[in-house]
């Protein structure tokens, strides 16, 4: 079954009405999150790069529902260069594509014929896209046009918070559901540091002390006995410092 | 004896215990400590030697431990959880050993950005508490955290920082009660000026007898001017001034004196709190003043280590 939304969105001078394809088998639980790199550092990558014929290639999942690399992301920045290049004749074409997935490879290889005609590709996609989209055309150099942060869930309109580093091995029942290692400053598994006052965090008044969320949770489900636990050193060969990790899904495993 | 640190056989021994601080210079002339050693000797039985606080970048804690040493001046090496990961902390933790250093205290440290190299990496492969298990099993089973054997243990008394100003209190005081049972010896608090709010958390301290399983060592600080108490309150992560000695500091003809003042009304009544094994005289900038203090407060001639 396939949900088909429509969404109607401001753009700088007209209204855009798309329909966005939703597969609800597929559709992204977390969300990889990410921000568009700000134009003068774009147009500094596009310059360095050379070539008029500039591909600005988007993607519908992650980063279309953080408003970052989505089809009206991708429409507004190739308006952006149009401008950038009228204003400073450089002559510039531009096209655009939104993949379903950049993340995948057979989306990516049906754009091989836009590829062909390109001098400069620029991503939209999250740095896992991006990084494929390169894998697919290796003969090529691809733009990253987004700075990709976290993992994360949305949390109120146009604001997006992390919830998980992919430590590798995921201990979160013993702190209410919260993740220490991704929502506190230190990523402290034992309680607080010495800068929590007010629920706040010490590195900014805007960010929550992820242990007082942790204590609030636990108090709310009558579990504070957790936070007695003493967590031992982490084994973090789990997580990014043993290396680029690969998780094979055998599905005749659990026997 | 764990160490046979003169801190250790003092509190071991249930004197009142003064610890106070040095701060090593953003300087690699190493005159500069002696310099600030020889002012505040016979002041303090042991001092903190800080490391890198506010995470800005000054001569290293190992090093500037080693000069007091050599001035006679027992030091309590700080080290932080920020800047290193655990095969720099055990190695570190050998070498201070080797050296001489029987104190050691272990901490989270203050967050890079409140320093001067705030795009820095953070480590955090371990947390204090952590930190304080890895060292116990070092010192009392002679094994690293991996279960190597080590020739000879490090000789080092542990301690750990509390701050009762954390919120929630219950949960200062849990975290607390897990470096103890982690492995500190002793117990550095947090400067008190708001003496409602530590009683409040001391309470808390005292109904689950943590006081009995450690040494607490309670922190003051002398406010040399209004502007450096407003400075702290807002700048220092942790730290608790309330409005009513803001207020004394800013209506003080004498700010010095008034300071002094307020500092060493804490002390008397934190001498007369059962379970207080001493204090922590942290002077932040103005070690002139410890030796007035001292006087003041009567703590003066320290007991013979």
């Amino acid at each position: 079954m396939c949900v088909y939304k429509t969404r109607a969105s401001l753009h700088k001078r007209y209204i855009v009405l798309y329909v966005e394809y939703i597969n609800p088998t597929k559709e992204c639980r977390y969300l990889i999150i990410g921000e568009q790199k700000p134009l003068p550092e774009i147009i500094s990558m596009i310059e360095h790069e050379g070539g008029t014929k500039i591909l600005i290639v988007g993607c519908r999942s992650c980063v279309a529902v953080c408003l970052a690399g989505g089809e009206e992301e991708v429409l507004q920045l190739a308006d952006r260069l149009r401008e950038y290049s009228n204003s400073t004749s450089k002559g510039w074409e531009i096209s655009t594509v939104t993949l379903q997935r950049q993340c995948e490879k057979e989306f990516d290889r049906g754009i091989a014929k836009l590829i062909e005609n390109t001098d400069v590709i620029l991503s939209l996609g999250c740095g896992v896209g991006a990084q494929v989209l390169g894998e697919v055309y290796p003969e090529r150099i691809v733009l990253p046009g987004i700075n990709t942060s976290s993992m994360g869930a949305p949390e109120g309109r146009g604001k997006w918070k992390e919830r998980c580093v992919g430590c590798g091995d995921c201990t979160i029942q013993l702190s209410g559901g919260i993740c220490p290692i991704a929502r506190c400053s230190k990523m402290l598994q034992n309680g607080p540091c010495g800068g929590s006052q007010g629920g706040k965090c010490e590195v900014s008044p805007d960010r929550d002390c992820a242990w007082q969320l942790i204590y609030d949770r636990l108090r709310l489900k009558g579990r504070l006995d957790l936070l007695e636990i003493i967590l031992p050193p982490k084994d973090w060969s789990k997580a990014r410092d043993g290396g680029p990790r690969i998780v094979i899904k055998n599905t005749e495993a659990g026997r | 004896m764990k160490a046979d640190s003169i801190l250790e056989r003092l509190l071991e021994r249930g004197e009142f215990v003064v610890t106070s601080e040095i701060s090593p210079p953003k300087s690699a002339d190493g005159t500069k400590v002696r310099e600030k050693v020889r002012i505040l000797r016979g002041y303090a039985d042991a001092f903190n030697v800080t490391d890198n606080q506010t995470a800005i970048v000054r001569m290293s804690s190992l090093a500037a431990s080693l000069f007091c040493i050599q001035e006679g001046v027992e030091p309590i090496m700080q080290m932080t959880c920020r800047d290193r990961n655990r095969l720099a902390m055990q190695s570190d933790l050998i070498g201070a050993s080797a050296l001489g250093i029987r104190n050691l205290l272990c901490i989270t440290g203050d967050h890079q950005r409140f320093g001067n190299q705030p795009q820095s990496r953070n480590v955090f492969d371990l947390d204090s508490t952590q930190q304080l298990m890895v060292f116990k099993r070092m010192r009392d089973e002679g094994e690293l955290w991996c279960g190597d054997v080590m020739e000879t243990a490090p000789k080092i008394l542990l301690g750990a920082a509390a701050n009762p100003f954390v919120d929630p209190i219950e949960m200062s005081v849990i975290r607390l009660s897990k470096k103890i049972k982690a492995g500190a010896d002793f117990v550095q608090t947090q400067a008190i000026f708001d003496l409602d709010r530590f009683q409040e958390w001391y309470s808390v301290i005292r109904s689950r007898g943590l006081e009995k399983k450690t040494h607490i060592i309670a922190g003051v600080t002398p406010l040399r001017s209004y502007k450096a108490a407003k400075f702290m309150a807002e700048n220092i992560p942790g730290m608790s001034i309330p409005e009513e000695v803001l207020k004394r500091m800013a209506s003080a003809p004498d700010e010095k004196l008034e300071g002094t003042k307020i500092c060493l009304e804490r002390i008397e009544v934190l001498r007369d709190t059962p379970g207080i094994h001493g204090i922590h005289l942290m002077p932040i900038n103005w070690e002139s003043v410890v030796p007035e203090i001292m006087e003041r407060a009567e703590l003066l001639p320290r007991p013979s280590p």
